[in-house]
């Protein structure tokens, strides 16, 4: 046998003394989330139908119908979509009223489901009322209740993905929902821009713009924060996704800025550009912490350099004073 | 500040939730597993599937020592890791009176570390404030229970447990299966250790604790627990053992102190336990706050790009 702990294939145990990484047989620490493709896909729908809700009524605001129609409809039909992938994800569809059972703060899922249903049905009731052209003082309601709902709606996916105990994704907490909000801009602006004639369009274009340039810096911001853990960002079917999302973001904001004031073609092709460019950015930071999970040197060595940084309290060696008993026993 | 998200602010020694049973408050339980005793003999694991009637998962031959469990999850509330190290059992570099055959050089110098695994039942623990349900709760003896008539199997426990216990049951249903016009077949629900809830109410302590041999896994009061293994560690160190310590002990940790604490003699990643594990939604009111400015700015940005600039 060689110098090393015994091991089958010949490799010397990860468990080994003196071995720098350590880690139980390289499992991961912490488990990987069980949500499947539903979930990202909801990140955009939602952030979709909140931001599309605020460009609704902004553009009622102005005078400008047709701009504040078509969001309204695109904004009521990414509410109506949304739910749909949520429950089908769940392990018990039959049981996703539970959801709404309690009111918790410490969930960002159970408030979430609130928001939605909240953003769900004043949306819905407002593009109804638009299509039939009934009940304009309601519809005139139902929209600010979208409008004022929509933003946390965008949102608080970020939270949701950053309450966790994924590195990446906890570590992130302070760009995540910025990142999401003005990703949510960009689609909510592409897809109006995509829909709306050229000439009513502009609102939704500057939207689109500054959406994408805003997102762009603040995943710059949020890898910088992460430092050796934000890797995953460039590694694996997140990295696929986070380089296609640039890509496909960035080609279509040009197009949107260049011609889409002259042609409705460029501005059908940038903003479906742009909207395909958010959905990859949901799944590159969806695919991150699944990547971020699964490995347990990113929970340890995050974890190392916060007890080196601050002193460890989960371990208590021999002569370590630690609390007496009877605090909270 | 007052209510949960005050507690999550100010996080004391004292389980959330547990204050609010009153006069129905029972004293706080929980395990001490002392590692130094364990003989990887997996009792616990099997008294476990069985008292509590957990789904058999599949057999793996893992050849990671005699560990085929793997890992906690929903159909393994007990795991006994396996560890084999060069590394001696006494801190002056003397090894246990063994007959190991290491390959002839010497039969020093080898341990075998056994540790039975299971859930922390956190004094702040992030699966039950994250749970959107309301299935996960904080028991009358201070211990963190799914119930499974209520869990929709929305998983955000999974990956909001700093340890990796929960798991959604990927098996079909022994229990309460779902209703068949939905064509599912799997359970679809998390489960995990409910550190024997219902034998606790009868009075009885939890199938692991009683099946164990050793008495390496020690059930009751949190308190008690506590002095005897502060007892337990003086005696190790005195005694000169290599590594010994004490983990989720101390209430001042990342998630208010264990409700199931061990004892370890190497560190706690190399049982594939977090170092420094931490209920994240401790950051919880900091990120709602986060939030609700990055909400406003996309209401005010939207608008205002709206507003100011033409329609074309």
């Amino acid at each position: 046998m060689t110098d090393t702990t015994f091991h089958l294939d010949g490799n010397p145990s990860i468990t080994a003394a003196g071995t720098e990484m350590r880690s139980y047989y390289g499992r991961p620490i912490i488990k990987e989330p069980t949500w499947t493709w539903e979930i990202p896909t909801y990140f955009f729908t939602g952030g979709l139908a909140g931001a599309s809700a605020v460009l609704s009524s902004a553009a009622r605001v102005t005078g400008n119908r047709e701009l504040a129609r078509t969001a309204l409809y695109v904004g009521a039909a990414a509410d109506l979509v949304s739910p749909v992938l949520l429950i089908s994800d769940l392990g018990r569809p039959e049981r996703f009223h539970h959801m709404l059972r309690v009111v918790k703060v410490t969930s960002p899922m159970n408030l979430g489901s609130w928001v939605l249903l909240v953003s769900g049905a004043s949306s819905t009731a407002a593009a109804a009322l638009q299509l039939l052209d009934k009940w304009k003082p309601v519809r005139i309601a139902a929209s600010i209740v979208a409008a004022l709902a929509g933003p946390p709606l965008a949102t608080y996916t970020g939270v949701l993905v950053a309450d966790t105990a994924v590195p990446v994704w906890h570590d992130g907490r302070h760009e995540l929902p910025w990142i999401f909000g003005a990703s949510a801009a960009a689609s909510a602006g592409a897809a109006a821009s995509m829909f709306v004639r050229p000439e009513n369009a502009g609102p939704a274009r500057r939207v689109a713009v500054a959406g994408v340039l805003a997102e762009g810096a603040l995943m710059e911001a949020m890898e910088r924060r992460l430092g050796t853990i934000g890797e995953v960002y460039d590694e694996g079917e997140a990295g696929k996704f986070s380089r296609a999302a640039k890509g496909l973001a960035v080609a279509g904001t040009a197009l949107l800025a260049k011609r889409g004031r002259k042609s409705r073609a460029s501005a059908v092709v940038g903003g479906a550009l742009v909207c395909a460019g958010e959905l990859c950015l949901r799944w590159a930071v969806f695919k991150a912490g699944f990547q971020s999970a699964r490995d347990p040197k990113y929970v340890v060595e995050s974890q190392r350099r916060r007890v080196e940084r601050d002193g460890t309290k989960a371990t208590t060696k021999p002569g370590e004073s630690s609390a007496p008993p009877g605090r909270g026993a | 500040m007052n209510g949960p998200l005050g507690a999550l602010m100010e996080p004391t020694g004292v389980p959330a939730g547990w204050e609010a049973y009153g006069d129905g408050k029972k004293e706080r339980v929980g395990f001490f597993t002392d590692t130094s005793v364990c003989i990887g003999c997996k009792a616990c694991e099997v008294a476990c599937k069985e008292w509590n009637v957990i789904p058999e998962d599949g057999r793996v031959w893992t050849g990671e020592s005699y560990d085929h469990t793997s890992q906690l999850d929903a159909n393994s509330w007990r795991h006994v890791a396996f560890v084999e190290q060069r590394k001696p059992l006494f801190a002056n570099g003397d090894s246990a009176e063994l007959d190991v055959d290491t390959g002839g050089d010497g039969g020093t110098g080898l341990r075998w570390l056994m540790e039975s695994d299971v859930c922390k039942h956190c004094t702040h623990a992030a699966c039950l404030d994250v749970c959107p349900t309301g299935s996960l709760f904080r028991t009358e003896f201070g211990t963190v229970v799914v119930q499974q008539d209520i869990c929709n199997g929305c998983g955000y426990c999974v990956p909001a447990c700093p340890f990796g216990v929960l798991d959604k049951r990927h098996l079909a249903a022994t229990t309460d299966p779902p209703p068949a016009f939905l064509g599912r077949k799997e359970d679809g629900r998390v489960w995990k250790c409910t550190l024997c809830y219902d034998r606790l109410k009868g009075g009885h302590e939890p199938a692991c604790a009683k099946a164990c041999p050793t008495k390496s896994i020690q059930f009751g009061p949190l308190e008690e627990l506590r002095e005897r293994a502060d007892a337990r560690l003086a005696k190790l160190d005195a005694e000169g053992w290599n590594g010994p310590r004490l983990y989720g002990r101390d209430p001042d940790d990342g998630v208010g102190g264990f409700g199931a604490f061990f004892l370890l003699l190497d560190e706690p990643e190399v049982y594939g336990l977090p170092p420094d594990p931490v209920v994240t939604t401790r950051d919880l009111p900091e990120m709602w706050t986060n939030m609700l400015a990055a909400a406003g700015a996309l209401l005010a940005g939207v608008t205002a790009l709206t507003l100011l600039g033409g329609r074309r």
